[in-house]
Formats: structure tokens, sequence, C-alpha cells
């Protein structure tokens, strides 16, 4: 029998996702022994057609184009997992979703007739039938080893979606909020970075986004307390992950 | 006489770059008239959504624009912003920033040597395939970018998109023995960064030879990484240097219809930044290990003004760049007392400010405009591969001519070529986009002899 074969494909977004299995040092060469990797460019110039067992995508959707290639990613993929804020939120770029995207054209380039963009950018699960959402801005290196060989097992991936406090708490992190009065999304937001900010000092910024039983209108009023006015809880929502926890408060 | 009739090759996707671009070749007869390197990275629009944030938020938020070089969009962030505040950082700071910058230095072009770059020189698809038959080498490889990605996690959070980065310094200052930590790995990683340049001075380089106008930072003591004064050396050896303040009166970007990158000239001519441009303008200041790698590997001696304009051997500089960063991470390290404070207050101040930084892949420079409360009233982010991109072209147009003119390749030929030619550049297409579709577009022309 042969290898599953593997891909990696890119949408709008850092590359800083698809990195991240690149910077599994220690694991890649035996990842690599398990998989045939089969279309991944930033790793490799050999490229075969479809169809891929697993297919990991990163990156939203901000171009025509791109609504059209997912589509192609999809029939080309048994599974398909995206991974990253951009391929399962929309990532940074979907601040445009509460703007203009004609003045931010005007604003960015001197011909704005030359760029062709959508007026949103949203997460490939609007699109197309998406398998597992990995989270994160960026993805977190273990997380991916566990999806990866989880779906190469065929089982399901062990990924909580419980918030980043039970990871401080597991961490023996003092509370930030509690004990500095700092500003933190902790308990709305997706574990899996190892609650990296508190640990760090500062509060947490969301980069997984929203987990899975949040009550964000309960968090407002705490972050008020803690010195951010009105614009600056939007601005704090308002980042990586802006368009779930907007349609999380939305819902709400 | 050879000639072919119009024609039109398309070859998906440019592997082994940081994002996706095309690049289009119109031939007539046997004569390359335009070679236009495309980026079409979907437009992300950061330059319009930073206005309206607070003065505190870029260096999370452009880091952000590069999974591949966060630190670097971080540092010039920092460096811009403090600089409209009147701010500057005390010297433990500025250390722990050189010392996060070095792990990014170390991971990126260990990166970019054995997973980008190398498998060109020993005709291999990628790492992985090489690791086959060079499973030593590529082992190493991995293992020096670990010791990068350790630094970056120890003191930034982790390695991609680090947490701990914020104005005047950093949100904790990390323990001597958390530091002290990473001595050992440090030190294997010295043994394996000397290695990599006895590995990389025995590939076979093509000639060729740049004219572009070579721009890096000059710092006074040292070898410029995460501040200095934008300095050149032109082809005819001539130098000169501007404040980073005056970037865009120099460096002056225009928009062309193929392109979502901005394109730029430095005073109307095409320049280059990276490491070719810094080791031509600050190798004197490479410390004495670093020297004598230089040397070692066959690019003369930098105290000596050696100069190297080959883009193939860029790969040399950069190994020569792992040595040197590798041996300044130790250094800090082995020094570091943990200051008092790990950030000094920066109050918002109305104003614009200049920040430039060697990225990896160059010279990154950023302005902002503050109003006085902090906002941010407007930004401008220039990264490095809009700034080498004509450069490139123009390297394209030359090697396929030659290779048109000596023996007439065929469409395959002129893809690898192109490709190769790309990834001596080491260009981080994510800064603008991703997709490499090679077209070339051939019309029968003048008769040739």
């Amino acid at each position: 029998m042969s290898a599953p074969t593997l891909a990696v494909f890119k949408l709008a977004s850092c590359d800083g996702c698809q990195l991240t299995l690149l910077d599994c040092e220690d694991e890649l060469l035996a990842l690599a022994g398990g998989v045939r990797i089969a279309h991944f460019l930033e790793a490799s110039s050999a490229v075969e057609p479809g169809p891929y067992d697993l297919t990991l995508v990163e990156g939203s959707i901000t171009t025509p184009e791109d609504a059209e290639r997912i589509r192609a990613i999809r029939a080309a993929s048994r599974h398909l997992v995206t991974i990253g804020a951009c391929a399962t939120a929309g990532g940074i770029q979907a601040l445009r979703n509460f703007a203009d995207v004609d003045e931010f054209r005007r604003v960015v380039y001197a011909h704005p007739e030359y760029i062709s963009t959508l007026a949103t950018s949203t997460p490939v699960s609007a699109h197309v039938d998406v398998d597992f959402e990995l989270r994160g801005c960026p993805i977190d290196r273990r997380q991916l080893l566990e999806v990866i060989t989880a779906f190469l097992a065929g089982r399901k991936p062990d990924v909580p979606n419980h918030s980043v406090c039970f990871e401080c708490k597991q961490r023996g992190t003092v509370c930030v909020t509690v004990a500095h009065g700092t500003p933190c999304l902790g308990p709305v937001t997706q574990a899996g970075c190892g609650a990296l900010c508190p640990a760090y000092r500062r509060g947490c910024f969301g980069c997984f986004g929203p987990s899975g039983s949040v009550n964000l209108p309960a968090l407002i009023p705490l972050l008020r307390r803690d010195g951010l006015d009105e614009d600056a809880v939007e601005r704090f929502l308002h980042t990586f992950n802006a368009a779930a926890f907007d349609e999380e408060l939305r819902s709400s | 006489m050879t000639h072919r009739g119009s024609r039109v090759l398309h070859v998906s996707s440019l592997s082994r770059v940081e994002g996706e671009g095309a690049l289009r070749l119109r031939v007539e007869g046997r004569t390359v008239t335009e070679a236009h390197l495309e980026i079409y990275e979907p437009p992300r629009f950061f330059e319009a959504f930073l206005r309206g944030r607070s003065y505190t938020e870029p260096p999370d938020i452009t880091a952000r624009v590069c999974g591949i070089c966060p630190v670097a969009y971080q540092m010039s962030a920092c460096a811009a912003i403090e600089d409209a505040c009147g701010v500057s950082v005390d010297p433990v700071i500025r250390d722990l920033r050189r010392l996060l910058y070095c792990g990014e230095w170390i991971e990126s072009q260990a990166l970019h040597i054995y997973l980008l770059h190398a498998p060109d020189f020993l005709g291999r698809a990628s790492a992985i395939e090489l690791a086959r038959t060079h499973r030593a080498e590529v082992e190493r490889g991995l293992r020096l970018k670990k010791a990068g990605n350790s630094l970056m996690e120890v003191l930034g959070g982790r390695a991609i998109h680090p947490v701990n980065v914020r104005l005047g310094g950093f949100h904790r200052a990390p323990a001597r023995g958390e530091l002290r930590s990473l001595s050992e790995e440090l030190k294997r990683a010295l043994d394996d960064a000397w290695a990599t340049v006895r590995w990389v001075a025995g590939f076979e380089f093509p000639d060729a030879h740049t004219d572009a106008v070579l721009l890096a930072l000059a710092s006074p003591d040292t070898y410029a990484i995460e501040s200095g004064t934008p300095t050149l050396l032109r082809a005819d050896g001539t130098c000169g240097s501007f404040p980073v303040r005056d970037f865009t009166e120099r460096v002056r970007e225009s928009h062309v219809p193929h392109s979502t990158a901005l394109h730029s000239r430095l005073d109307g001519h095409l320049h280059l930044t990276g490491s070719l441009a810094r080791f031509a303008v600050g190798g004197r200041r490479l410390s004495p290990v670093a020297v004598q790698a230089a040397i070692e590997a066959g690019l003369g001696d930098p105290r000596e003004g050696a100069v190297c304009r080959n883009p193939y051997r860029s790969i040399l500089v950069r190994a020569v760049e792992i040595v040197y960063a590798v041996g300044e991470a130790l250094r800090i390290v082995e020094a570091y007392e943990p200051p008092e404070r790990s950030f000094v207050e920066v109050p918002p101040l109305a104003g614009i400010g200049h920040g430039a930084t060697e990225a990896p892949r160059g010279i990154l420079y950023h302005r902002y405009e503050l109003a006085p409360d902090g906002t941010v009233t407007d930004a401008l982010l220039v990264p490095p591969t809009a700034q080498n991109q004509g450069a490139i072209e123009h390297d394209l147009l030359r090697l396929t001519q030659r290779a048109l003119t000596d023996h007439d390749p065929g469409d395959e030929e002129l893809t690898a070529l192109c490709e190769r030619a790309i990834r001596n550049h080491d260009p981080c297409i994510s800064c603008s986009t991703h997709f490499l579709d090679l077209t070339v577009v051939r019309t029968p022309g003048g008769s040739h002899a």
C-alpha cells in the first residue's frame, strides 16, 4: 500500500501556519517518511495532481479567483483541514468586513483599478465543507502534529475547545486580570497556545478565536473596569479573529 | 536560424519561495523583450486598517504581514513609533532586541539555505528528497533552524508571531537562567554554522553579476541588524548614505499593473537589499569569527572591501551571517544581566516616526504618523521584496537573454533557470503575495545568425 498523500495550499495569509509544519524540526523527516508530500510549494518543487488524502489549507478567501480555487482544492481532497485564524475566521484581513474596501484600496494603492479583491475576507468553511478547523494565529505546532496524525490514523483529533484560563491554571500562571487588573481575553479565547501571553505578563489578545462556550457580554464590563474605553474594547476584539468575535457578540 | 512561433508557457506556481508569484517572459525570436515578476498576493490592506489603531498595536499587528520574519516587522514598528515619540531604549533592552532578531536570522537563513536553496545546487526537488542522499546535512540544517527557533521561543514566547515584544522593550525580561539555558544549543549551533559554511562553499556557482545599487543599514561599530543608517554602494564603487527619515525621498515606490507589490527605485536606479548588500556595506564590521568564515567560504576578506555581486553566491553570505548571528547570540546570552524594568515608558506624542531594520531578506522600513493621543493616522510599510523586485526582474532578463543567445533553451529549461535565479534572492512574496506561474510569450522575431 502506498503512503497517504499530503497537500498544503495557501490563500491570503502570512505563510506562518504552513511554516509551522517546517518548524517541526524534530518530526519533519519522520513525517515525510510516513506520507507522500504531493503538493507543498513552500517546501518542494515536485508537484503531483490530486486527489490528496489530507489537504491543509492556510489563508482566507479574499478574491474571486481564490473562491474558485478552493472549490477545486476541495474536489481534489479526501479530507480538508483548515489551519490558522485566516482560514478558520478570515484573519486580520477580515477587518475590511467592517470598512469600505474601496477606500482601503485607495489608501494603499496609487492605482486602485489594478487591484482585484472581494469586499470581505471569509473563512474557507464559508465556501466549501471543511473536515476540521485548527485555530490559531499562528497555529500551535503540537496541535498540528496531533491533527495530522489523527487524520492519518482515521481518528478524531484530540484538540480541546475550552478557554485559555484552563491553560493558565495548568501552567500555574497567576491570573493577570485578578492580580494586576490587566485586560485579558483568556476567558473567552480557545486554548491551544499554552496560555503564552499571561505567562509573559500580558493579557491574552485572542489569537485562537472564541472558545466553545463563551460569555462575551459578561467579560466586556470587566475589560471596561480594567481601563479600556468603548473604542479600545472594540479594537481588542478586532484583531486576528475579528469576524469570529464579532459573530459571537451578535449571537449572544 | 532558430525561431519558434508565438506560444505561451504556463508553469504553475514557483516553489520553494515564501509566497506565490508569476513570471511573464516575452520572447521575440531569440530576444527577451520583457521579464515581469508578477506578484499577485491577494491584497491584505495592512496600511489601511492600521489607521485608527492605537500606537501600541502595530508591533503585534504588522507581525502578521509575514510569518517568516515577524520579528523584523515588530522591530521596525517599535523603532518607528519610538522615533515619533522621542524615546530611546536602554542598552540592555537593545541587546535583548538584537538577541531576538538573531533568533529570526538563524531560523530564516537556515530555512533558506537548507530547505529552499540548497536543493537547487544538488538537483533535488526538496530538502525531504535531499535527505535521502544527504541525511546528515539536512538534519544539521534542521538542528540549526531549531536553535534559532528556541531563542525566539524563550525570549519571544513563540517562534512565529512572538508575543513578548512591546513598545519600549519587552512585556517580561527573561531571567538570567532562562537565557543561559540556551548556551549549549547555541554552541552546538556554532559548529553547525561552520559546517554549513564549508558545505555550501563546495557548491558549484554559475557566473552571474548584478549591477544594482546595494542598499543596507550600516552601524559604526557593528554589523547592522536592529538599527543603522541606510548606506549604499553603487556598481562603480562609490558610496553614499542618508538618514532613515529620508527613506521615501530616496526609495520611490510606484504601482505597476502586473503586481500587487509596489515597485521601488533608489534615486531612480534599480537596487538590491539583503545579504549581498549587507555584506558589501557592513562586511568589515563582522566579528573576527565571521570574517574568518567569509574567507573560508571564498568570499574574500571583507575587511579589505570584499564584495560579492553574484546572486547565486548569496547562499555563502547567508551561511556567514548565521555564523555571525549565532556568535552574537552567544555573546549577548553570556553577558546578560536582567534589567530592573523590561521596558521604558513610551508616552504618546503627535508626530511622524521612521524606523528601518535588517530583516533577513533586507531593509524593512516603517513610517507612522501619530495624533496627540497616540492614534495612528497614517502608516507606510516598505518590505524588502518590493524593493528587490526590479533588480530580480533585471537579473531574469539578463539570464534568459544569455541562455537564448547561447543555445535557445526550451520552455522547461527557461523555467528552471528563472526559478533558480529567483530563489537566489530569497524573495518573501507573502509580504506582497504568492504564486509563480511562468508565462513565456514567444513571437517570431528577426533572424539570428
